[in-house]
């Protein structure tokens, strides 16, 4: 984890409401570890002051790139940054995918843009499997063509039907694994919480692995504010314990969380 | 033209320079440690510890404000026994001063705690808290009655010859009685001061936005009000007084001293810019050197009213 001041070398529309920003970061880029996110300092963010957490798309040596939606005054002010622009970075931050099962069928399953988060962890996987990514509309599938390329079976779901199956992402998921030996997956998740909880559910009746990219409301992201706190199960008497999901998370496996109901 | 001089004195203690960090912002010190040289501190200041493990408020814990953020962590932390296994090994390792704050369900806590941590090496100073906002137990419930204050302090007194700094709220009828009560009772300094007790409500779900449902107010809004206290508190007592509340660039810390701190810490500002302890120490030397002071102690309370 290190500071960095960065320089914004392309923030264009990528698709829909969806932007990119890629920052020269030399010093962060090569560190950058699947799953890992960013403490970005938005420019021009006026009378907000946190840092605002942003999963990583991309990652080399030269730098890292964010895939956003202006959804709140964060990626709203976002909107201004310009090419040339300095933008203050913290990263990599949290603990990233863990390395994936060689023995296991790897399946991604993303909700929205979640699936940008799983890009790196597609790249770097040798084996490659089938990617389940849902979201609201046609134009909500990103990167559709990018998983293909490198080698995935991208089965995408829309609430509208425009793409793939209509209906969640989960309704493309249960068929497909039923026919499946469930106890040889491993999934990589990242999306909406209800949409990982419903995926923790199934790894925990059908005793499968899930890694799940929890997303919480954070403060500082290095894990000194203890904002972001989830339930982590433990063996003790008390069953459970709060885990910083910026530092001890945000990847848990899914018997881990304990899911406030 | 020579350096200025940044060492201050808290009691037995020396701070290399007059800025540390405001406990729960800095977690227990590892946090930071990629992001900001501890040895650059003038002292480290830890989170919260009672004498046993505490678990803290449900989430949501804190919420953002305009220019600042609200708070109700409710003091989590892994008590004397996990922080002396967990931290202090780590702590040693830094030419740095470590002040521990400590707090208590009930009174007495306040001096097990003590007892429980006096023996170990590492350990440099206590800040008593006193003022929590977001714990139903402990915490503000004994700062703001000045004759339960007195008490506290005394107890701790009565248990370590390490410096004791009780910090103060910022809601109490007259900081200048607290801060005399606190020499009275034997403090070494003051902290001025803790969060600003504060409420935000969402107005689809008409439910507070903490789950505690109210909070402390910290940054850049409560920074005139700490200035104040400061101001009001070294009017009173002659200790010395450890400034914060909002500080974000050099220029803030430079005028706490000025209104009668003798040290500083950053809060919020860590959460937002980790650089801003290393900014604010270079800053305070810029500052007395361009003024032509050989030590801080040349501008502290030297406001004119």
């Amino acid at each position: 984890m290190k500071h960095e001041l960065t320089n914004v070398i392309e923030h264009d529309n990528f698709q829909g409401e969806y932007r990119i920003l890629r920052l020269a970061a030399p010093v962060t880029g090569p560190q950058v570890k699947p799953g890992q996110f960013l403490g970005l300092q938005v420019p021009n963010l006026g009378e907000r002051i946190l840092r605002r957490p942003f999963s990583i798309y991309q990652a080399d040596a030269s730098g890292v790139a964010v895939l956003y939606k202006a959804v709140g005054r964060g990626t709203e002010a976002m909107a201004n940054i310009q090419v040339g622009d300095t933008v203050n970075i913290i990263g990599p931050l949290g603990n990233g995918y863990p390395e994936p099962d060689a023995s296991k069928t790897p399946v991604l399953v993303a909700g929205g843009y979640g699936n940008a988060a799983l890009y790196i962890l597609a790249q770097r996987m040798k084996k490659k499997g089938i990617a389940f990514f849902g979201g609201r509309s046609a134009i909500d599938i990103l990167l559709v063509k990018e998983f293909e390329e490198l080698g995935w079976d991208v089965r995408p779901t829309t609430d509208d039907g425009s793409l793939g199956t209509q209906g969640l992402v989960t309704d493309a998921f249960d068929p497909w694994a039923k026919k499946q030996d469930f106890q040889s997956l491993e999934v990589f998740c990242c999306g909406p919480n209800p949409m990982l909880k419903a995926i923790g559910d199934r790894a925990i009746a059908h005793d499968f692995t899930a890694w799940l990219s929890i997303d919480r409301h954070m403060a500082c992201g290095v894990g000194a504010c203890l904002t972001c706190v989830i339930k982590r199960k433990t063996d003790t008497p008390k069953d459970w314990e709060w885990s910083r999901c910026c530092k001890d998370g945000p990847i848990y496996e899914s018997r881990e969380v304990l899911w406030d109901e | 033209m020579s350096k200025p001089n940044l060492e201050i004195k808290i009691g037995s203690m020396t701070m290399k320079n007059p800025v540390t960090v405001a406990s729960g912002t800095f977690g227990y010190g590892p946090e930071y440690a990629d992001l900001v040289d501890l040895n650059r501190l003038g002292a480290i200041t830890v989170k919260g510890i009672c004498p046993e493990e505490h678990v803290g408020n449900q989430t949501p814990r804190t919420f953002e404000t305009r220019g600042g953020m609200l708070n109700a962590i409710g003091l989590p932390g892994p008590g004397a026994k996990g922080f002396i296994q967990k931290y202090i090994p780590f702590l040693n390792q830094f030419n740095t001063p470590v002040i521990v704050n400590i707090w208590g369900k009930v009174m007495e806590d306040y001096g097990r705690i003590v007892d429980l941590l006096d023996a170990e090496e590492g350990i440099d100073a206590y800040e008593i808290n006193l003022s929590c906002p977001n714990v139903k137990e402990g915490g503000s419930a004994f700062g703001t009655d000045v004759s339960t204050f007195s008490k506290v302090i005394e107890l701790v007194r009565a248990k370590t010859e390490k410096p004791i700094i009780p910090k103060l709220a910022p809601n109490v009828p007259n900081i200048g009685s607290f801060a005399k009560a606190a020499e009275n009772a034997g403090a070494d300094a003051i902290a001025i001061m803790n969060t600003m007790p504060a409420m935000a409500i969402n107005i689809d779900t008409l439910e507070p936005e903490l789950a505690n449902k109210f909070g402390g107010l910290s940054g850049p809004p409560i920074k005139p009000i700490a200035i104040k206290l400061v101001f009001d508190a070294a009017q009173n007592c002659s200790i010395p007084i450890i400034g914060m509340g909002g500080i974000f660039e050099p220029e803030d810390a430079i005028e706490f001293l000025i209104a009668g701190a003798t040290a500083v810490a950053v809060g919020t500002a860590n959460f937002v810019d980790p650089t801003t302890v290393d900014r604010v120490i270079s800053g305070i030397e810029h500052y007395l050197t361009a003024k032509g002071h050989a030590s801080v102690y040349d501008i502290v309370g030297t406001v004119k009213v």
